[in-house]
């Protein structure tokens, strides 16, 4: 049995699918929850459940990658490899702290988010492509690195620009099995 | 050629074992053996990177008269160690590991939404596409 033109590798699937899907969920979950605010709760708890499985993935078809020790090297693996590996974008790093304990991703275009348009009783308190902050605080948690990771800007939203804030908290220590001292 | 097989997460529960050819078995519980080796891999990594004479570094492997232990660490703490026939050279045993955590570990445990990997990883998928990767490596 030959397979004709059209035929495609089993395992991409097209963005638009994609899109798709990710938005019959949004929907799907403000009619289940109805208040913006639980839904925005909601995808950042689902993409946590991603990103402790996905950074498994990510470290597999990376194996160069190792655990980095400041979030600058952080900053840099996530965009110019994370996302593009994912999404296929590469998103901006900017407004960096003094401290250099903080700083913004912003994203130019947002695959999520292609063909959408917010509807005027989330106009001003979803985030529409939430489940990424969940995401990427999974995805560090894995990897012993605590961070606050919110939307401060969607263009969705009327702003001007789809940017991330991601706040350095702390190192998590490495668990010893029971018994140890 | 290859002995047996332990992969643990980053809180040290031993999520798999498997042996293909151990004539000596140890006079203690599996729990008590998953617990021994996980200990010993905790307390040589400490060790090691203690006293390394340059960078920071991590514990690779062992060798003894009659096998190897080797263990591959990934970021994320899932921490794979296999005990071969010293015919098997170090090299090719930490591809091995390094091949398993992308070809089988990812594919059939991480992205199998149902598998909790906080506990012994009971599904009989993984354990078959294992079993027929560490057969196709040492054939």
């Amino acid at each position: 049995m030959s397979r004709g033109r059209g035929a495609v590798d089993p395992k991409r699937v097209s963005s638009e699918l994609f899109s798709l899907t990710y938005g019959c969920m949004v929907a799907q979950l403000l009619k289940d929850f109805e208040n913006p605010e639980e839904v925005n709760k909601q995808l950042e708890s689902m993409g946590y459940n991603i990103g402790v499985r996905l950074i498994d993935d990510f470290l597999a078809h990376t194996p160069s990658v190792t655990r980095c020790t400041t979030l600058e090297e952080v900053a840099d693996i996530l965009c110019k490899q994370g996302f593009k590996m994912f999404l296929g974008i590469v998103p901006e790093i900017k407004n960096w702290t003094a401290a250099k304990d903080e700083f913004s991703l912003v994203i130019t275009e947002n695959p999520l988010a292609e063909y959408v348009e917010l509807p005027p009783n989330c106009q001003d308190t979803l985030w529409y492509s939430n489940i990424i902050c969940g995401v990427i605080r999974g995805a560090l948690e894995m990897v012993q690195m605590d961070v606050k990771c919110s939307f401060v800007g969607d263009t969705l939203r009327g702003n001007d620009s789809t940017e991330i804030r991601i706040k350095f908290v702390k190192i998590l220590e490495d668990s010893l099995p029971a018994g140890e001292d | 050629m290859i002995f047996n097989l332990y992969i643990f997460n980053s809180s040290g529960d031993c999520l798999f074992y498997s042996e293909w050819k151990r004539k000596k078995h140890t006079d203690m519980s599996k729990d008590e053996e998953n617990k021994l080796v996980y200990g010993m891999l905790h307390s040589l990594k400490s060790f090691v990177s203690r006293i390394s004479p340059d960078t920071s570094d991590s514990f690779q492997s062992y060798q003894t008269n009659s096998y190897r232990l080797t263990v591959y660490e990934t970021p994320s703490g899932v921490k794979f160690v296999m005990n071969a026939a010293l015919e098997l050279p170090l090299q090719a045993t930490k591809d091995i590991l390094q091949s398993l955590y992308k070809e089988v570990y990812v594919e059939y445990a991480v992205k199998n939404p149902m598998l909790s990997l906080q506990s012994p990883i009971d599904s009989d998928l993984f354990k078959d596409k294992l079993e027929a990767f560490i057969n196709s490596k040492i054939n």
